[in-house]
């Protein structure tokens, strides 16, 4: 069985999305890089992001990942906002109950997009 | 096979194929990023066919009900006629049937479109001044309660070409041309329990009136809360009409708000999202509608999601302040 498949598959991306953003948003080290967007697509970005931190179909690659962060490493997005980032995911599936174990291969999978993200 | 048509020529699908790999395959430029059915980028709308079940999947209500669905998520399994999302709907005439004031700044318009026009309450319609000046405005008026008569609310914005036209020069019996509905603000049935609330300032109030009076006609039966803001009790509109909703539905709450100077009794004193965040403060399981001043929407979008309202049941349309213009031209 997957990565995708042990956490619950797309429900459990569904579960988490809202809990995850609340949490960046609530987030002071890190919430100005998430407002002033168009809420509905931040959504969607979320859960994008989470679909394919919990090992799930995506298709992304390394540049969308520079693309679509590079106007948030000019406004000084940094290695501390990443782990802010990946802390608040893993606090998300704690609360939805999900096994250490298993959040530990999620943190994993998000860290190796970190280079990209950050445009290192 | 099935064919897809968009913009009136059918393109043949292979088996197992997208209607997005289809679409791409021919040139045609459907915006898409993910491609698994996730990030919705590459959205668009059936105009005719219905589409499977899972191109649908995760999509607002008011998507659904709309026929919009995932490109790369969707195998037809019979014809379709698409369309992208933001293609320009089509213009049709429409004769002025009144205008009439509701407050110092705001008249309601109503309308008879030449043809009966397929919307819901809450959406807007774009009204052409010529065909170099357009606003779009939100709809107060229900389809099945109003027939075919759709009602807008015009705030004069001082120097605003197509309001200045609407207040100064526009009258009963004129002739005017309008293009389709959209937009995502709008009410639906299936979960006729859940609390709504309803929150807007000056002409936003124009969706919000015709979103209550579809709630309510259509049967939903948990509480509605309605929260209006003005700076001045001057600057409130239809509050008889809606006191009167209120005394005939128990479920009803209308709530309204003054941000300056004395308030009159019955009134909330302060801003409307502070007033409806005070009654509400956990907002978990809530569905909201939030129409008005692009600044006060976009604060109260957030501030709902934060105090618990799921981001699906958060409705607004963001670039399109009901009743005030937009900067873009057509």
């Amino acid at each position: 069985m997957s990565l995708y498949e042990q956490i619950g598959g797309d429900a459990a991306v569904n579960a988490a999305v809202d809990i995850f953003y609340r949490k960046v948003l609530k987030d002071a080290r890190i919430n100005r890089f998430f407002t002033g967007v168009d809420m509905d697509r931040q959504a969607a970005k979320q859960k994008s992001f989470l679909t394919m931190a919990f090992g799930g179909p995506n298709n992304y690659s390394g540049l969308d990942m520079r693309r679509g962060h590079a106007h948030l490493v000019a406004q000084g997005l940094n290695d501390s906002h990443f782990d802010a980032v990946v802390e608040n995911l893993g606090a998300t599936l704690k609360e939805l109950g999900v096994a250490d174990a298993l959040i530990a291969q999620v943190a994993a999978i998000a860290e190796t997009t970190r280079n990209d993200v950050l445009g290192k | 096979m099935p064919r897809i048509t968009y913009e009136g020529i059918g393109y043949a699908c292979d088996p197992g194929q997208t209607v997005l790999d289809c679409l791409t395959a021919q040139g045609i430029a459907v915006p898409s990023s993910c491609r698994t059915g996730v990030c919705q980028s590459c959205l668009m709308r059936a105009l005719g066919g219905s589409v499977p079940e899972v191109a649908q999947a995760g999509l607002k209500p008011t998507l659904v009900a709309q026929g919009y669905f995932k490109a790369c998520s969707c195998v037809p399994a019979e014809d379709l006629r698409v369309a992208l999302p933001d293609a320009a709907g089509l213009k049709l005439a429409a004769s002025v049937v009144s205008i009439e004031p509701l407050n110092p700044d705001i008249v309601a318009v109503r309308l008879r479109p030449e043809r009966p026009l397929d919307y819901r309450a809450g959406q807007f319609i774009r009204l052409y001044r010529d065909a170099q000046q357009s606003r779009c405005y939100s709809l107060a008026s229900v389809p099945h309660l109003e027939e075919d008569i759709l009602e807008i609310h015009v705030r004069q914005i001082p120097g605003g070409k197509v309001s200045s036209w609407v207040h100064g020069q526009l009258r009963a019996g004129d002739a005017v041309e309008i293009a389709d509905s959209a937009g995502q603000c709008f009410y639906v049935p299936g979960d006729p329990e859940q609390p709504l609330l309803l929150l807007g300032t000056g002409s936003g109030l124009a969706p919000l009136y015709g979103i209550l009076r579809d709630a309510l006609s259509q049967g939903h039966r948990g509480p509605v809360r309605l929260y209006h803001g003005s700076a001045s009790p001057a600057g409130l509109y239809r509050t008889e009409q809606l006191q009167v909703i209120a005394a005939t539905h128990p479920h009803f709450q209308y709530v309204p708000c003054i941000s300056a100077g004395a308030v009159p009794s019955g009134m909330r004193q302060g801003n409307v999202l502070e007033a409806a965040l005070a009654d509400q403060p956990d907002m978990t399981s809530w569905r909201v509608f939030l129409c008005g001043h692009p600044d006060m929407v976009q604060e109260a979008r957030l501030q709902v999601f934060l105090a618990g309202a799921a981001s699906a049941d958060i409705h607004a349309d963001p670039f399109i302040p009901s009743g005030a213009p937009i900067a873009h031209q057509p």
